[in-house]
């Protein structure tokens, strides 16, 4: 029998030596794999190819399944558990429309590196390809946003094909993976001998462990001689968690850091290192800092166009090393001089202690005045806004959040200018804290994804921050919110537009605001109720802090917080598409002191 | 630049639309693909024929072997390297162009292997290019139908393309 004494930390341990050689069928193998997964939780929606295996889920208590309302929810809610807890997401959606709308949520993570298995019904194998009731091809469907995918055929290869699944999606450059599994695959009345291989060996797969000590060697030697280096850091540094490692080896050299979008957390945002988020909406010091810097570091992040700006302008006088575990991400966009690829952690750790050992260390001068060009930058205070407002500014809203919830929230977003607020204002000072889709950009993926968060950790604050049209895109899961009593707080950054489109639509189309003012809007208040849940509305800058606190303060309810702010408000500093770090607009309230 | 890139597959269903689907969703070119079983069944061997610049062909070996399927690549262009193509060609071939067609044939040693009263198919086998010049020696008007495998290729001397 090939698997013998338990995990002591993996859940369901226990019942996987229970499991071993039973006679099982294709549906109670699914369930008894998830056990030997140590799956706590899966997010998922039944329906007529997944009926045995739902059957099955019924007939035990130890995997708990999450009842959402629309399949993109599931995605988002397994994703946003997995970006909180660094484990893999999982959830089990039907056939046809079951599996194409999980695809949303499949290509979010996709987009982002997030370790997920999604199991999805398929028509019986006799049927595909007849075009049967609910059937659609979701391996070809799924197949350029994910890992990899399978189609199992044969019940013989079930328990093995979901270890590979989850083998694949958790190691190397995390992924999404579908299992799609046809519905006579788990028939109950077919029962097989269950083995589940704890250990995996594929000759096709093999992803990269550790960094060329000679690279590593190379990069340090460059580090050391740099005069006017940066740390640019991406969501890489929080999957291969590597954030410890990260933080003691800025610490050791003094230089400054940014990160991307996806990175934020990985380095504590509060400490005087940190220079701010880089790239279209990045800071104005960090962005300055990237035109001039002479060794530009980049650490598990993958020069995405929203993050280098114009690739002829980026970074003109850098020597650049390029850290990432995914060789098809180096010299992809922008060419580097020293790659490494690897695992973050360890190469980090390698490169702390070879900076350490050389003696005498580099001279601190050049860096000290690196430093004070980038307090001259600091000074422009680039993020301020109009604190004098008789309406509530967006930005004032995520400072008061995060003063009122001392920045220990886990924080999910939707996407648009409430997102871009969020990252500039909302300190982060740990990694997987603050949960986005960066790549793709998901409107909707807030309030699913801020569910996987609660029930990942019951007891922690969860908050999403949207806006009013990206929160009607998945509003349905308020009711799923409702039957699993999960204390989310809604906090909505209403200005009546789509604020990211008004925005680009006012500086690049001569303020034609086509079709982004959301017109008829629901009232929220009412919406939250009618959902069960409590519904507060906010007007004036004077009552947020209050409100704000009292919707925290129902530690057992889910709030929805819809605050009413200035609909003119944009995102500054910003760098139209085409444009270099150094040519930002700022807000209007600067220009006059527009850049030297 | 050409490329010509040999790869070992996993012979799985679904395998060839990975390659496929990369190169479309990615805008890669790809000039030709050929793909077959090996000696060993569990493994397909695919030679695919692409151009780009250094920057993009280095993509697309990063991209390719990323695919989980992927087992193992070899770039052919890097080193000494044989190239074969298959093409049978069906031409008009009535009494008085008969001749002047067999002869193009021995010249380019390739075969007849189908006779009609009215049409030859000529089976050549050889580098792309010399299939090219076949095509091209052939008299005005008397060209049917033209079938190619596209490219495979094996490295020279003694190290091949195996798992070992």
């Amino acid at each position: 029998m090939a698997l013998t004494g338990a995990e002591p930390n993996r859940a369901g341990a226990a019942e996987a030596d229970a499991g071993a050689g039973r006679q099982l069928s294709g549906a109670e193998i699914v369930v008894q794999a998830l056990l030997d997964e140590g799956v706590e939780l899966v997010f998922g929606y039944p329906g007529g190819s997944v009926l045995h295996i739902y059957d099955a889920l019924f007939k035990q208590d130890t995997v708990r399944h999450i009842l959402v309302r629309h399949e993109q929810g599931a995605s988002h809610a397994a994703d946003g558990y997995a970006r909180a807890t660094g484990k893999c997401g999982v959830c089990l959606v039907t056939s046809g429309p079951g599996a194409t709308n999980a695809v949303t949520g499949i290509a979010t993570a996709y987009m982002d590196s997030i370790p997920m298995v999604v199991l999805t019904g398929q028509v019986p194998t006799p049927v595909i390809g007849s075009d049967a009731f609910q059937e659609v091809d979701t391996v070809g469907i799924t197949r350029p946003c994910v890992k990899h995918n399978f189609l199992v055929k044969d019940v013989r290869d079930l328990a093995l094909t979901i270890r590979k699944a989850f083998h694949i999606a958790t190691t190397g450059r995390p992924g999404p993976v579908v299992v799609d599994i046809p519905k006579d695959v788990t028939d109950p009345n077919i029962k097989i001998p269950y083995h589940y291989p704890r250990e995996i060996r594929m000759r096709s797969y093999n992803p990269v462990e550790k960094g060329h000590p000679g690279q590593i060697k190379k990069a340090v030697d460059l580090m050391l001689q740099a005069t006017r280096p940066v740390f640019y850091t991406g969501g890489g540094v929080v999957l291969g968690e590597g954030s410890a490692q990260l933080t003691e080896l800025v610490r050791a050299t003094g230089f400054p850091i940014t990160s991307t979008l996806m990175g934020l957390g990985a380095f504590p945002t509060t400490d005087g290192q940190f220079i701010g988020m880089l790239g279209m909406h990045g800071t104005y010091e960090a962005n300055m800092a990237m035109h001039e810097t002479d060794v530009l570091i980049a650490i598990g992040a993958r020069f995405d166009d929203r993050v280098t700006g114009k690739i002829e302008h980026f970074c003109p006088h850098a020597k650049i090393i390029h850290v990432d575990v995914d060789p098809s991400s180096i010299s992809k966009n922008v060419r580097v001089d020293v790659p490494i690829v690897g695992q973050v952690a360890g190469v980090l750790t390698e490169m702390l202690r070879l900076y350490q050992a050389q003696k005498p260390q580099p001279d601190p001068a050049p860096i000290a005045d690196w430093w004070a060009k980038i307090a001259d930058w600091r000074r422009l205070d680039c993020l301020q806004y109009d604190r004098t407002s008789a309406a509530i500014k967006p930005q004032f809203a995520i400072e008061t959040l995060y003063k009122v919830t001392d920045g220990e929230l886990y924080l999910t977003s939707d996407v648009g200018q409430h997102q871009m607020f969020a990252a500039q204002l909302y300190p982060f000072d740990k990694p997987r804290r603050w949960i986005n889709s960066g790549g793709l950009g998901t409107m909707g993926f807030g309030l699913p994804a801020a569910m996987g968060v609660q029930l990942a950790f019951p007891e922690a604050q969860v908050a999403c921050v949207s806006g009013e049209a990206s929160i009607l895109m998945c509003i349905q899961e308020m009711a799923t919110c409702k039957q699993y009593s999960l204390p989310i707080k809604v906090v909505l950054l209403n200005n009546g537009y789509m604020g990211m489109v008004r925005q680009w639509q006012e500086l690049f189309y001569e303020s034609r605001y086509s079709h982004s003012y959301v017109d008829a809007l629901p009232d929220f208040v009412k919406l939250a109720e009618s959902f069960g849940h409590v519904g507060m509305r906010v007007e004036r800058p004077a009552d947020l802090e209050d409100a704000m606190r009292e919707a925290f303060a129902m530690k057992d309810r889910f709030v929805f917080l819809d605050v009413v702010v200035d609909p003119t408000e944009n995102v500054y500093p910003m760098i139209a598409a085409g444009k270099g770090h150094h040519e930002m607009h700022l807000s209007p309230s600067l220009t006059d002191r527009e850049l030297a | 630049m050409r490329h010509i890139i040999a790869v070992l597959l996993e012979n799985e269903a679904g395998a060839l639309s990975r390659v496929a689907g990369l190169f479309s969703a990615r805008g890669y070119n790809i000039e030709s693909l050929t793909v077959a079983p090996t000696d060993d069944p569990t493994l397909s061997r695919m030679t695919l024929v692409t151009t780009g610049s250094e920057e993009i062909v280095e993509q697309i070996k990063k991209q390719l072997n990323k695919l989980i399927d992927t087992v193992k690549l070899l770039d052919l262009s890097d080193g000494p390297h044989i190239e074969r193509e298959m093409m049978m060609v069906k031409v008009r071939a009535e009494r008085p162009d008969r001749e002047e067609l067999k002869r193009l044939t021995e010249i380019f040693r390739a075969k007849i292997i189908d006779v009609t009263e009215t049409s030859y198919v000529v089976e050549l086998t050889g580098a792309s290019k010399k299939l090219d010049a076949f095509i091209d020696a052939i008299p005005e008007g008397l060209l049917i139908e033209v079938v190619r495998s596209g490219p495979t290729g094996i490295t020279r001397g003694e190290k091949g393309l195996t798992l070992s």
